[in-house]
């Protein structure tokens, strides 16, 4: 068009490989900037490793998906699109499921009935029918992959306060707390600590993410007052749209700012 | 069968009150959140998460017991299941707009809604884990469901009082009622001397 590059996220050439994958671990970070997938976000977080693990599940489930949605775009006919996504989706979860399960044991018991149920996890319902059925392999590997990224980090990150606030451990070593590994005087300040359980309880993970978004809306407003252009956080999903008109109502969720 | 009967209602008691779907769970949280802006949406939601949780638990156990369970063919659950619980809300959707049409007035906007509900993949998931047997499959989901009704008809009620409140600015909208489900969760933990 008019001989331009067409910009994506970032100032990047729209759909290379390095744009994708900006794209989805900052731009459009599917948990703290999207809202998708709440359900694991909150569930699976109760200490960093196993936000860690459930993240990582997820992006291979994400990029290999979108890796083969896309492989198969041209295929599979508009209107059964839904049930072929659904059993695409469903077939590689499976086979992360059964990895987990022969490899690492404790990690699947911890995870649960979770991690069968990436399949419903609506961040890799949403890449497939919004990007990867519409462009090449490479850019949805890559959108997968980096959309997949964004969403381990941000559990991860919620798993790391909720587990050292709740616990006074990171990644299962204790630093806070009586039994704390760090020697000499620090170790005796560190050790006064109580652990607040309540934040490995349930309560706890709606807290956290309480305190993330905020601190999202209020870098958001920041950046709006300086005059800096914040449409990209109003990006929501179909979901979203959805639930919406269900709603009755169209207001502007939080997570999409003040129209 | 008196022992049965406590079993079932032990069953009820733990899936609808102590083990809550949404707050201890965290299963449907998107509609939890999404749709509970006014009571009656709520409600409405609500009736038809019972009503499709109740027929996708028995249907999956249904099938899970007599096709998955002697073709030994289990390691399929979750592809089966999910395809069943899709077809199955299609299937709903088409028989209430046919035959009951005051009932799909009520609930249809909220049918399609629901096959993106992982309550409803994770109740059939969590019957099979737990061994439960068809009817107690069926009785787990629906108090399940009934469960995943009362805490979003609160949780709509809350959010109509607090649409007057001075809230800061930061925390309008979805962090505000995050934190009113956070205080949800921890009084729900008061039912757990129930058990």
């Amino acid at each position: 068009m008019n001989g331009e590059i067409k910009r994506g996220a970032l100032g990047l050439r729209a759909d290379s490989p390095v744009e994708r994958f900006l794209n989805g671990l900052i731009a459009e970070n599917p948990t703290l900037v999207l809202m998708l997938g709440m359900c694991p976000t909150l569930a699976v977080t109760t200490s960093a490793t196993n936000g860690l693990t459930m993240g990582l599940a997820t992006t291979v489930v994400l990029a290999m998906s979108n890796l083969m949605i896309s492989l198969l775009r041209r295929v599979i006919p508009d209107t059964v699109r839904i049930p072929s996504f659904i059993v695409i989706i469903a077939t590689f979860v499976t086979l992360v499921q059964l990895t987990l399960q022969a490899y690492l044991p404790s990690l699947n018991e911890a995870l649960g009935v979770y991690i069968p149920l990436i399949v419903v996890n609506c961040i890799i319902f949403g890449r497939a029918e919004a990007y990867a059925s519409k462009h090449g392999v490479i850019p949805a590997f890559f959108d997968g992959l980096g959309m997949g990224l964004g969403f381990t980090i941000a559990i991860t990150v919620i798993g790391f306060f909720r587990e050292f606030i709740g616990a006074g451990t990171v990644f299962g070593i204790q630093i806070l707390g009586e039994q704390t590994i760090v020697p000499g005087p620090v170790g005796a300040v560190l050790g006064m600590y109580e652990p607040i359980s309540i934040f490995i309880m349930q309560s706890g993970a709606f807290f956290v993410l309480a305190f993330l978004i905020a601190s999202m809306n209020r870098i958001k407003r920041n950046q709006a007052r300086k005059g800096r252009d914040v449409s990209k956080f109003r990006d929501t999903s179909d979901t979203d749209t959805l639930v919406k008109e269900a709603d009755g109502t169209k207001e502007v969720q939080t997570a999409g700012g003040e129209a | 069968m008196s022992n049965n009967i406590a079993v079932l209602f032990s069953i009820m008691i733990t899936a609808s009150l102590v083990n809550n779907v949404v707050l201890s769970q965290f299963l449907g949280l998107c509609p939890f959140l999404g749709v509970s802006k006014k009571i009656s949406s709520a409600a409405g939601m609500g009736c038809a998460c019972i009503f499709v949780i109740t027929t996708a638990s028995a249907v999956c156990g249904l099938i899970y017991k007599f096709i998955l369970t002697p073709l030994d063919l289990t390691y399929l659950q979750t592809i089966v299941f999910i395809l069943v619980i899709a077809m199955l809300v299609q299937f709903v959707e088409m028989f209430l707009k046919k035959y009951v049409h005051s009932l799909y007035r009520v609930l249809g906007v909220y049918l399609p809604l629901i096959t993106t509900n992982c309550a409803v993949l994770g109740v059939a998931l969590l019957n099979v884990q737990n061994e439960y047997s068809i009817v107690e499959g069926i009785v787990s989901g629906l108090a399940t469901s009934v469960g995943f009704t009362i805490a979003i008809v609160i949780l709509a009620g809350l959010r109509e009082k607090m649409e007057f409140n001075d809230v800061p600015e930061s925390f309008k909208g979805m962090p505000m009622v995050l934190l009113t489900a956070g205080l949800m969760a921890i009084a729900f933990v008061g039912f757990s001397g129930l058990r």
